[in-house]
């Protein structure tokens, strides 16, 4: 296969089968949930485009991973960054989403020239730069590369991946782009394209370059942490559902990015044990991420699919008329909060233990830094449970906030079925750690040459032991055996005897007109946010009230507006956009129109050549 | 075969210990108020009463609760009763004390305020939504200053399991460490922000504009307002306990060691009784603060706990 003397390679390695099975299993899942999500399309518009491009996007995505060459790697790429496009324009009647496809792929192909380059530099010492030998990714790893061009070609390829995974500041398309595609592909998307990106990463600096200096890692680490506190806070201040599950993924990517950033601290400092255990907890969040934003952004689908409304200030109530979408919805909030005992606890759990052992390490100034990390980790952690308390409390629970009440279904058995799987893998992965840990094992042990199974399994596969059994241990089925023997027990006993429970109006502290109106709003339950973190966003606050008998004591409406806008966009793209348009306009003064002088650049061009090469 | 027994029966007089000394805790807390501020008590076993009265009332229920905010009560509970499972409180050989490690306790307990902010907003009224957005905002800032204060008393310790924090303190010899100072003055900090204390929150209050942790259980009545009461009362015995653990486990008994139980249960009732005339002294002493002054008591803790890593490095 391939073109003339150049052949396509493909290679299975436990990397690559780790991120063949995370897309075949979300793909799997996805694909079961978008038989009954594509049905609200069919009657509207023509749905063969869609389905085309979802199977191209698939594909794609599973070449990338088997890939063993740049050349049929970037080719799957391609394939892959051009056919979500196409699927993020799939509702292209509105501006809105034209202007986000446009965006996505703009940044994609930034992206993608990074990575080229990267590649080509690779290859390049990998042949002396004297053939087009060295473009197998075999070659490459038996390059020599100065350090200082190592550096150069690492960091083009996380820039570029960088793109694509949605690191702050490159982060700018994921919240235009993953609201106005269709939900099931922005489940794909977030669920899975974005980690293609995180495999990219790994596979260049553990496998391709191999040898790196600390400082690599640092800087992977900060970003990762800059993405995981900024995308937060960020996505504490939408209110828009989808918007915020997109903003919710950057922060993801970052703790990902931290797990990696610190095992690759770990793995240039000698260290094994400690980088496998961050590199694991780093692709166990990976493996969690995509379990629970996949479901996430399903749910979001069947909301939207049911209310036709993306706006969270305009829903409200939905767990009385969609109890199963609630109910999984819920279980995804507490996943991704990192609450016990379901799996996004395990991960972060991991990461924080491989922080807490960083006293290990040789370099004072680090033993200073890495704990800081843990800390801004931290608090990113908690920020996210508060944003999906806000999420789910806003959306689902309290009152329907719409101006007119809907007709509002439960979605159909496909839909629900392909959330309920992902539900049920959020709570496995939670509850059984030490049966993934083995099955990853594998992965670290060829890359960073340590084993974490021996001692997070020594004491069977109730207790997970990361390090030591002195060091720290968890046990997620003893968390949901305990839990479900107190709360049964003590209902129970409760129960004995039965007592009525009277239905009565809300209570409100006796306040007799509440209407849904007054409910807290999703703006108004991030504000405590907004004013702390203030200085990260970009705010306008307006408030116009209307007075009756022109006295400010009589207020006749008071008319509220507040815009919280990322400040990159106006920092770092405005600039850039402006300067490219600048540029652009003055290149277009060369366009007469007149064959004159067109004739008259010919002939320049011509004299200028001969001067120059003579 | 009898050492797992008697293991497992020390876990069991450790809850029971617990569910019943944590209303005593907090009569003791509101009795010593009451003195210090020249009012007449109630007596130290009022919170009983109360509980009880609680327990034989009918509930009157919204009528768009969801089956959130009836569960939620008894998840509280649990998460509270398993928390105090976990910390080794008498004996540093208990069986479920491996299950959790402080990160794993302290995430336990960020669920059961995940579950109560999600029951602020289920019935719909702006009381609740307020009440939810503070705590988790407030609880969202106290984090990084608990994991700091966590990580601080682990470099001492090298592990973040309670049982062998509490063992190596106990054993090793006794040295003022200023690293451990600063990381219990961080935790007394974060313990009156993740308690509801005063000056952060105050527990008496019922006055709308001040209320955070009052304003999301409002709606609440009958036996569920009466687990979630007790379930505080169990939250504020356990952070003293945790603190007990982490910080002063001396009198804790040993692995196997049943002659030291009846002895251990004393120290513990001393050191309570000392940690609520602390607890008192701070409340009466200090007036509760604005909502937005408090990213900066947080703030502080969080630097105390620095502070405490920073000595670690340089003294130690």
């Amino acid at each position: 296969m391939g073109l003339p003397d150049l052949p396509f390679h493909l290679r299975l390695d436990p990397l690559s089968g780790f991120f063949l099975t995370l897309i075949g299993a979300l793909g799997f899942i996805v694909s079961i949930y978008s038989i009954g999500y594509v049905k609200g399309f069919i009657g509207h518009r023509p749905v063969t485009s869609l389905a085309i491009f979802y199977s191209l996007f698939l594909a794609g995505m599973f070449m990338v991973v088997l890939a063993d060459d740049a050349f049929f790697f970037l080719i799957s790429w391609e394939v892959m960054a051009a056919a979500s496009y196409f699927l993020v324009m799939f509702e292209d009647e509105r501006t809105e989403n034209r202007r986000a496809a446009f965006l996505y792929i703009v940044i994609a192909h930034i992206g993608a020239i990074a990575i080229l380059l990267s590649f080509g530099l690779m290859a390049g010492f990998a042949s002396g730069f004297e053939s087009f030998n060295g473009y197998t990714f075999d070659a490459m790893r038996h390059a020599s590369i100065p350090p200082h061009w190592a550096a150069v070609t690492f960091f083009l390829a996380f820039f570029g991946f960088a793109a694509k995974a949605g690191v702050i500041p490159l982060h700018v398309w994921l919240p235009e782009a993953h609201p106005v595609a269709p939900s099931n592909v922005s489940a794909l998307m977030s669920g899975i394209m974005l980690k293609t990106a995180i495999y990219g990463i790994i596979r260049v600096a553990f496998d391709l370059i191999r040898d790196f200096p600390w400082w690599w890692g640092a800087v992977v680490l900060i970003l990762g942490l800059v993405s995981a506190l900024l995308g937060i806070l960020f996505a504490l201040q939408q209110q828009d559902l989808k918007k915020l599950l997109a903003y919710s993924s950057v922060e993801n990517i970052g703790i990902i990015l931290v797990g990696i950033g610190l095992s690759m601290t770990f793995a240039s400092f000698h260290s094994p044990v400690l980088s496998a255990l961050a590199l694991t907890a780093g692709l166990y969040h990976t493996f969690n991420h995509a379990m629970f934003k996949g479901l996430l952004f399903m749910g979001a689908g069947a909301v939207l699919h049911a209310t036709h409304e993306r706006n969270m200030e305009r829903m409200g109530g939905l767990i009385h008329r969609m109890p199963w979408t609630s109910a999984l919805f819920l279980i995804g909030c507490i996943s991704i909060s990192a609450l016990p005992p379901f799996n996004g606890f395990v991960s972060e759990w991991l990461m924080f233990q491989a922080f807490l052992l960083s006293p290990a390490l040789p370099s004072t100034l680090l033993n200073f830094l890495i704990p800081m990390g843990a800390a801004l980790l931290a608090l990113a952690a908690a920020l996210a449970a508060m944003c999906f308390v806000k999420a789910f409390g806003v959306t689902f629970l309290g009152q329907w906030r719409g101006q007119h009440n809907p007709e509002i279904h439960e979605v159909n058995w496909f839909m629900r079925i392909g959330m309920g799987m992902t539900a049920i893998a959020c709570l496995c992965l939670g509850i059984f750690p030490t049966a993934m840990i083995r099955w990853m094992d594998v992965i670290a042990a060829s890359f960073v040459g340590g084993e974490l199974s021996e001692s997070a399994g020594a004491f069977g596969w109730i207790w997970l032991t990361p390090i030591s059994h002195e060091r720290a241990s968890y046990s997620g089925p003893i968390v949901l055996l305990g839990l479900v023997g107190v709360v049964s027990l003590v209902f129970l006993l409760l129960h004995a005897r039965r007592k009525t429970i009277h239905k009565g109006p809300l209570w409100d502290c006796g306040f007799e007109k509440v209407t849904p109106r007054m409910q807290y709003t999703a703006t108004a339950f991030s504000m405590p946010v907004r004013r702390i973190f203030g200085f990260y966003f970009h705010v306008r606050e307006r408030q116009v009230s209307k007075h009756l008998l022109d006295h400010k004591a009589f207020i006749k409406s008071i008319r509220y507006s507040l815009k919280t806008r990322d400040r990159f966009m106006g920092w770092l793209y405005q600039p850039v956009a402006d300067v490219s348009f600048w540029i652009a306009r003055k290149a277009g003064k060369l366009q007469q129109g007149r064959i004159q002088v067109y004739l008259i650049y010919s002939f320049a061009t011509i004299i200028l050549l001969l001067v120059l090469l003579r | 075969m009898s050492e797992m027994v008697s293991s497992y029966i020390l876990e069991v007089v450790q809850i029971v210990i617990l569910l019943a000394a944590a209303p005593v805790f907090i009569g003791w807390v509101r009795t010593l108020k009451c003195w210090f501020q020249g009012r007449t008590t109630a007596g130290i076993f009022q919170p009983y009463r109360d509980l009880i009265k609680l327990f034989h009332k009918d509930i009157v229920l919204a009528e768009n609760a969801s089956w959130i905010f009836r569960i939620t009560p008894y998840l509280i509970f649990g998460f509270t009763v398993l928390i105090g499972a976990i910390i080794p409180v008498l004996s540093v050989d208990l069986p479920l004390s491996s299950t959790a490690d402080v990160i794993a306790i302290v995430s336990l307990f960020a669920m059961s305020r995940f579950f109560t902010a999600l029951a602020g907003m289920d019935i719909g009224t702006a009381f609740g939504g307020m009440g939810s957005s503070r705590e988790m905002t407030i609880a969202s800032l106290a984090e990084p200053a608990m994991l700091m204060a966590v990580f601080t008393v682990s470099l001492a310790s090298k592990s973040t399991s309670l049982s062998q924090m509490a063992q190596v303190i106990a054993h090793g010899p006794l040295v003022l460490r200023p690293s451990l100072a600063f990381a219990l003055l961080a935790f007394i900090f974060i313990s009156l922000a993740e308690t509801g204390r005063i000056p952060v929150d105050n527990p008496a209050t019922h006055l709308e504009l001040t209320m955070i942790h009052e304003a999301m259980i409002l709606e609440y009545s009958g036996r569920h307002l009466a687990l979630i009461e007790w379930a505080g009362m169990m939250k504020l015995y356990l952070f003293a306990v945790l603190g007990i653990a982490s910080f002063f486990p001396w009198g804790i008994a040993e692995a196997g060691n049943l002659i030291a139980i009846p002895i251990a249960i004393l120290v513990l009732a001393v050191k309570l009784v000392l940690a609520g005339v602390g607890l008192v002294l701070i409340e009466t002493g200090l007036a509760k603060m604005r909502l937005f002054r408090v990213p900066e008591f947080l703030g502080s803790a969080f630097l105390f706990a620095t502070l405490g890593m920073l000595s670690f490095f340089m003294l130690e």
